[in-house]
């Protein structure tokens, strides 16, 4: 391959780095009217009336609109392809604006004025009448026999009850011999903090609504629009211009429905939403708080015999993406280690707490925690060596999964945990640091995982693809495929380039999505797109190719079989003789007087195989015993990620899933006040984003198989960087002190905590 | 967009105390940093603006004949940080407003605003205390000097009357002149963030450099105000520089304190950072002056 | 509310606004010079996605009051490219350490390492990341940011000792 690997530039930096990039907040008409949502101050209970007089009286208010005026649809929010079938469509369980009050900051009345501060007063000013009942915030509470019903079409307020068994659990634990471990782990609630807040801005024009909005799923939120409005798909045209990240927030429809309702209300005027940080914080979504009970048999030669998992899913409020986030998580564990007899069981739950739903790795990262650190814990517990249990254990080449068949197509796992073993000196290192005293130890921590690519065979996978030919010999990609800041645009233009065999510079991406006019693709999700998109790309490449070269065969009176393109030139099949520039063939095929034709292409590839990308992370640390504080050391993150499309991107997105992964391990967490369910901690001062200062220099490596599944070898990447950091520091901690914490983030109250009951604190 | 009512714009500090004695529920507008955004929350929505940060006579920092150290209250933390006189004799006071916010709050934050919010975390505060600042406080019918230790009244509430304006911090050359000082902000991260618990501690040793000759600690964030341990200080007076020394301020410090619970952390675990900050800032303070703690 | 003129440098040029005296500088700036590359991510101060440079300091534009910017030398990432479109060597720097992602902090994060870049002594990373932790980013973990405002600054220090 010419291109594809190559550490290339990415296509927008330029745009970026310029300021000349455009985002949603930058293409606002001045003219747009302002939108403030009224949020409730209540958790749990029903509103009973408004009272607007004092709100209508503020100069400028155009109009106010409650939960009684909206319309009587219920839609459903996650950004999953749609289901024609009704049993595995998503939960519609929201209106626009919500009368019955199911969490803190719930959405239940709106504000359209002339100026934003106009809208601010106003929406201060509705005063709500409430009927309330106790906050429901805990997955125990929600489940209790009597607990007030949060949605009346689940009565006992579990969304999702689930399970699986592979072979006989309560056979295999039969056998004699066998170590018994058990461990109970929990994660908790964070949040994406994309630096562009969740906005949008919509008006009407040709008789349709147009909303122009910050999101990863445009073509996904023109569906749930139109559901949410009752009117036709067509009806709704979502434009996606560059965003300022999204990380699963925006792969859910936040703003966008309300909006669009909002414009027909005041004749089609443009109306701008824009949430602030701390209803971006407060009021979109998060990523599900699981709790896990797992119970381990081993074998006296390390190998595992029966395992099983118990996860229950805090949803929050609204269904979203529900079940499917606990859902990948069980199969996370069984997949991971796929071996013995494997049962699990999961538990969706509505409480009263934030609406949950898709951010980076989709369940994995709460698997991966307790996986990674149970593994661990059996490791104390029987002396078995840390990494040789792993790799007797862990998922081999050719494995397919008994539940969803997703097949192990390649897989350097091994070598990866050989690198960071490497890198690290681990097991040097582990040894040595077993047995500390004094108040500052280190340690070193390690854990494994593995990820799907794309969401096959559980939904849809679906791209298209449209390739149009300049008459200058460029080329124009339109793609559903959406550029959230992943670099999708870079390595789609390499895909393109290497595969029509043009340079780079030939290359348009269109990277602005409008679904009047764009290819359908449901977005940037599930770290999909450069696999399943790719293939609709390569697909389109090879079509819109032979096109090209039929008509340079037209040209050069030859037959297209004896061509082939390189560099931007008609060249002989396996010969470098330039026959005739792509530029002359463009030309002449636009305004041939005999023979014009157009070239262009546009194919749907509908994928149906998935494949699994694999990865580690080394951590050492050091733990200050008195100050409760832990610091990385070093750390490094090694993926198989079959073919690296661009170095240069893939580095980055590796940092980018590490650093989100440190906050997840040691930092982040939303907190709530335990009688109202308030978020306490809704801005980037309260809650811990790190700082450059508090991220230590990240080290990324591959191991680069050949997937033979993907469109160029290549499987996921996106998001599994996340996933392996947190329990490797975890485990790190453990090894520097022998304190086991099965709860994240290990901030500095609970390393308190945990070391005054070890008496390492007294 | 701030949403505030009438907005204020004196070009002279007799102006803005003028207009601060018509309008005393008008809110002085310095550096911004707290009260544009509590504007912006609501809670100040409305309000009325006297704009000072203009006032380039409440900016700066000098030597006074006397020797004391004179802030002037609009300074930036960064101006703070950077100025030689701060650098030369009480360069822990610059290093603890450098750990505030980022590059971005110590440009615009001024150390008046720091002092006269009234929060205990306040970053300068503890420093400030250690060394015994004195407030100039200015209104149309003069000047009223008044010691830093009480100004503090409560949680936010500071004595500063409502047609007063800080119009200067002083520092005693009696307090500072050789003392070496050292500040802990100990916070969840090690930018933009508030402390969890503050720490200064400054020493004057004896001249063979092996006992304490006066030890100064304050804490923040361990009482409802800004605090100074004179325990502490009265345990580590005369006192060898040895590990009896750090226990006996750690254990002072606890007879003075009294933090709260609160959702960022809890009491018993800032009551374990106070120990432990008031031993290493004191080990700290004490190498600075030369000093080695032994055993 | 009141208007009031405000006559500042930005970008090197003295312009005047007619600006609402409750205007922040970020308000003035995107609203009245239409200068888009100052990005609101939080308006409180805490993310850095609205840094200029005010007299060649890092300020976040959104706390600092349009009325305030009279008589400053304001600097926006606009003020970094030639009319033709040349980019500056930090900007050069961002894209090819791969310093850029999503882009929405990207502008305040190369107007905070103007003055990290202008130095006439080296800093460590540790340094270089003390003055950046005023801005925060998802996407990059911040390790390709310091990559580029580190060789940006080797690279100047270089020039400064051949001229």
């Amino acid at each position: 391959m010419n291109i594809i690997g190559k550490p290339l530039n990415r296509v927008d930096a330029y745009d970026k780095v310029t300021g000349k990039a455009k985002y949603t907040p930058d293409l606002v008409s001045p003219h747009a009217l302002h939108a403030k949502v009224l949020h409730s101050t209540i958790a749990n209970g029903w509103v009973k009336e408004f009272d607007l007089s004092e709100a209508w009286k503020v100069e400028g208010v155009v109009d106010i609109v409650t939960c009684f005026d909206v319309p009587d649809i219920q839609f459903p929010t996650a950004g999953h392809p749609w289901s024609t079938e009704p049993k595995h469509q998503d939960i519609a369980d929201r209106k626009l604006l919500n009368a019955r009050v199911r969490c803190y900051a719930d959405d239940i009345a709106a504000v359209v004025a002339e100026t934003e501060i106009a809208a601010e007063v106003a929406v201060r000013k509705i005063k709500v009448t409430y009927e309330e009942y106790t906050p429901i915030l805990s997955i125990e509470d929600a489940m209790k026999e009597g607990a007030t019903v949060i949605h009346e079409e689940k009565p006992n307020n579990v969304v999702v009850h689930s399970s699986y068994e592979i072979g006989s659990f309560e056979e295999a634990i039969k056998e004699k011999g066998l170590i018994k471990v058990v461990g109970d782990y929990e994660t908790p609630i964070v949040t994406h903090c994309h630096i562009e807040p969740a906005n949008s801005f919509a008006y009407m024009e040709d008789g349709k609504i147009v909303v122009v909005s910050s999101t990863q799923i445009p073509h996904i939120v023109r569906r749930v629009c139109s559901q949410a409005l009752g009117v036709g798909f067509g009806t709704i045209r979502i434009v996606k211009p560059y965003i300022g990240g999204g990380f699963g927030n925006k792969q859910d429809a936040l703003t966008e429905p309300l909006n669009a309702y909002l414009t027909t209300r005041v004749g089609g005027r443009p109306v701008r939403l824009a949430y602030t940080r701390e209803e971006t914080f407060a009021c979109t979504r998060t990523r599900h708080a699981m709790k896990f009970h797992i119970e381990s048999y081993i074998r006296p030669d390390g190998s595992f015999a029966a395992r099983s998992i118990e996860a229950y899913s805090n949803q929050g409020a609204y269904a979203s993406h529900a079940h499917a986030l606990v859902a990948n998580s069980v199969n996370g564990f069984r997949m991971m280690y796929p071996v013995g007899a494997i049962k699990g069981e999961a538990y969706t739950v509505y409480t009263n707490m934030p609406t949950a739903g898709a951010m980076r790795a989709y369940g994995i990262p709460q698997i991966g925690f307790a996986l990674e650190a149970h593994v661990d814990d059996i490791v104390a517990k029987t002396g078995f060596d840390s990494i040789k249990i792993r790799k007797q254990n862990m998922m081999k080449l050719g494995f397919v999964d008994p539940v969803t068949t997703i097949t192990c197509h390649s897989t350097g796992l091994e070598e990866c945990i050989d690198k960071g073993e490497k890198y690290l000196s681990y097991t040097k290192k582990r040894k040595e640091y077993e047995k500390q005293d004094g108040p500052i130890r280190r340690g070193v921590g390690m854990a494994i995982f593995c990820y799907k690519t794309g969401v096959y065979p559980i939904s849809l996978e679906t791209s298209a693809v449209r390739m149009l030919l300049n008459q200058d010999g460029s080329l124009q990609v339109q793609m559903g495929a959406t550029e959230i800041g992943q670099g999708a645009d870079t390595v789609f233009a390499m895909m393109a380039a290497e595969t029509v065999g043009l340079t780079m510079d030939k290359i348009h991406m269109v990277s602005k999505q409008d679904t009047d006019v764009t290819p359908y693709d449901t977005g940037a999700y599930a770290s999909r797109q450069s696999y399943v998109s790719g293939l609709a790309l390569k697909k389109t490449a090879e079509t819109f190719k032979k096109k090209l070269l039929e008509f340079a065969g037209f040209m050069l009176k030859c037959d297209p079989w004896d061509l082939d393109i390189k560099e931007n030139y008609i060249v002989h099949t396996n010969k470098d003789e330039r026959l005739l520039s792509v530029a002359e063939v463009a030309l002449e095929s636009c305004y041939s007087m005999t023979n014009s034709q157009h070239i262009s292409a546009e194919e749907t590839h509908h994928c149906t195989d998935n494949t699994y990308s694999f990865g580690v992370c080394f951590v050492e640390v050091e733990v200050d015993i008195p100050m409760c504080q832990v610091k990385v050391l070093d750390i490094i993150n090694v993926h198989d990620s079959g073919t690296i499309l661009n170095h240069q991107t893939a580095r980055g997105q590796v940092h980018g899933g590490m650093s989100m992964g440190l906050g997840y391990g040691l930092y982040e967490r939303h907190l709530f006040d335990p009688k109202t369910g308030r978020m306490y901690n809704d801005n980037l001062l309260d809650y811990k984003l790190m700082t450059a200062l508090d991220t230590p220099d990240l080290h990324a490596d591959f191991v680069e198989t050949y997937d033979p599944t993907g469109p160029y070898g290549n499987k996921s990447l996106g998001e599994p960087p996340t996933i392996p950091v947190a329990p490797a520091i975890r485990n790190a901690v453990l090894n520097a002190t022998g304190v086991a914490i099965n709860a994240i983030p290990l901030h500095p109250q609970r390393l308190f905590g945990a070391f005054t009951d070890a008496g390492l604190i007294k | 967009m701030y949403n505030f009512n009438k907005l204020y714009e004196p070009t002279s500090v007799e102006e803005a105390l003028r207009l601060k004695k018509e309008h005393p529920e008008a809110l002085l507008l310095a550096g911004g940093s707290d009260i544009l955004i509590k504007i912006r929350e609501g809670k100040l929505a409305g309000c009325d603006l006297i704009n000072i940060y203009m006032l380039e006579e409440l900016r700066g920092i000098c030597l006074e004949d006397d020797g004391s150290i004179l802030i002037r209250p609009l300074t930036s933390f960064t101006d703070v940080s950077m100025h030689p006189v701060i650098k030369g004799h009480v360069p822990v006071l610059g290093e603890a407003v450098d750990q505030i916010g980022g590059p971005q709050i110590r440009n615009i934050g001024t150390i008046g605003g720091n002092i006269c919010n009234g929060v205990t975390s306040a970053d300068s505060a503890t420093t400030f205390k250690t060394y015994d600042a004195v407030l100039e406080l200015t209104s149309m019918d003069g000047i009223r000097l008044l010691p830093y230790a009480e100004f503090n009244l409560g949680p936010g509430k500071v004595d500063l009357r409502p047609d007063e304006i800080m119009t200067g911090i002083r520092i005693p050359k009696e307090s500072y002149e050789n003392t070496y000082g050292h500040y802990i902000k100990y916070a969840m991260r090690r930018a933009m963030d508030i402390a969890t618990l503050g720490c200064s501690v400054n020493v004057r040793l004896s001249k063979s450099k092996d006992s304490i000759d006066r030890l100064r600690i304050a804490f923040g964030v361990a009482a409802p105000i800004p605090i100074r341990s004179t325990h502490a200080e009265e345990s580590a007076q005369g006192h060898a520089l040895d590990a009896a020394l750090l226990e006996a301020v750690a254990e002072g410090a606890l007879a003075d304190v009294t933090p709260r619970t609160s959702w960022r952390a809890s009491k018993e675990f800032r009551l374990q950072l106070v120990k432990e900050l008031a031993r290493r800032a004191t080990k700290a303070a004490v190498e600075k002056a030369g000093g080695t703690i032994n055993g | 509310m009141a208007n009031k003129n405000i006559t500042c440098t930005v970008n090197g040029k003295q312009r005047t606004f007619a600006v609402d005296v409750r205007s922040s500088l970020s308000d003035m700036l995107r609203g009245n010079a239409g200068l888009d590359s100052i990005k609101h991510g939080c308006d409180v101060g805490e993310c850095g996605a609205c840094t200029v440079l005010i007299n060649g300091k890092p300020f976040n534009s959104c706390i600092y009051m349009a009325i305030w910017a009279e008589g400053k030398d304001i600097l926006t990432l606009e003020g970094l490219s030639d009319t033709k479109g040349t980019i500056s060597d930090i900007q050069q720097a961002f894209i090819d350490e791969g310093a850029v992602q999503c882009g929405f902090c990207t502008p305040g994060f190369i107007m905070s390492s103007i003055p990290i870049i202008n130095k006439d002594t080296p800093s460590s990373r540790e340094e270089i990341r003390k003055q950046v932790a005023g801005n925060l980013c998802r996407c990059t973990g911040y390790e390709h940011i310091v990559d580029a405002i580190e060789k940006t600054q080797k690279k100047r220090i270089a020039e400064k000792k051949q001229n």
